[in-house]
């Protein structure tokens, strides 16, 4: 396990990468499903105001 | 031919729906694709005779940098497109494109310099390659700025559209500037017929480019919804949408 952690002396730089992009394809998802809920939402009260 | 299919791609009900319909499925076929990936590239794939394990990062680098691309020249298509014949879905999907496009060029930087410490010697050099990708960032970012900063949503799309047709140019350069001027990174490497990796370091590589394609069309469509509802605010389909 060790071995496959420090990845030959390099897992300094591999596990950071990684890390970045696994986080930004995590946020990605988060920002554009809370852009989504927004909108939503601002469509509903909209809607909600005008019947 | 018959082009019905293409001009539904016109009409924002129809797109909204479409974006409603496939995003979970794309978004799961991406999940699982990336994992399998993830697991070929850091476990299965035999390590590289000069680089060692450091060339792993190759797996999440090089998918990044092709959709930092892609997703310019998808939005930049898309401007022109709405620019060209008023197409209101094509400025909504060119927005819905940017924020993530510019992400995936920050992932391309971050890990293109975490690469570059180890085997150049240095995070960052002032390279074509490096310097063609930050300028990509900068393009994604002042079209976001451009259309924050013009509250007339017409006017926005239409200015932003410009920047980010003019922007294209940066594509070229960007993908062919390695075989214009000497640079410290290496020539685009062949994946496909004499590939110049083994068979085992390219098939987590081919697919992980798939996944990061399936994961680009599903956020960019959840995006989408996003900014059509933002959009069509007055439009009699949004109550039957939201239901």
């Amino acid at each position: 396990m060790n071995e496959f952690l420090a990845m030959s002396g390099y897992g300094k730089y591999l596990w950071p990468s990684f890390g970045l992009v696994i986080g930004i394809v995590v946020l990605n998802l988060v920002l554009a499903w809370n852009s989504l809920k927004a909108a939503q939402a601002q469509a509903k009260r909209r809607l909600e105001m005008q019947s | 031919m018959n082009w019905v299919w293409f001009h539904r791609f016109g009409s924002p009900p129809w797109v909204y729906g479409f974006a409603r319909r496939w995003a979970p499925w794309i978004g799961a076929a991406a999940a699982i694709a990336m994992g399998i990936a993830l697991y070929g590239g850091l476990v299965l794939a035999p390590p590289d005779y000069q680089q060692k394990d450091a060339f792993r990062i190759v797996y999440v680098h090089a998918p990044s940098a092709m959709l930092s691309l892609a997703i310019y020249s998808t939005m930049a298509v898309a401007a022109a497109v709405g620019l060209i014949w008023r197409m209101k879905v094509a400025h909504a999907a060119a927005a819905a494109c940017a924020p993530i496009g510019a992400w995936f060029t920050v992932a391309t930087l971050g890990t293109g310099m975490l690469w570059g410490k180890p085997m150049w010697g240095t995070y960052w050099a002032w390279d074509p390659r490096l310097t063609s990708e930050l300028v990509l960032l900068f393009l994604y970012l002042g079209y976001m700025g451009l259309r924050a900063a013009i509250e007339d949503p017409v006017k926005a799309d239409k200015a932003s559209a410009l920047l980010a047709i003019v922007g294209i140019v940066n594509v070229p350069i960007i993908k062919y500037s390695v075989n214009w001027w000497n640079s410290l990174h290496q020539p685009a490497t062949r994946l496909i017929g004499e590939a110049d990796m083994g068979k085992g370091m390219v098939w987590p590589l081919l697919l992980m480019f798939l996944a990061f394609t399936l994961y680009f069309a599903a956020v960019f469509l959840v995006r989408l919804r996003a900014e059509l509802l933002r959009r069509e605010r007055t439009a009699s389909w949004i109550r039957e949408a939201l239901t």
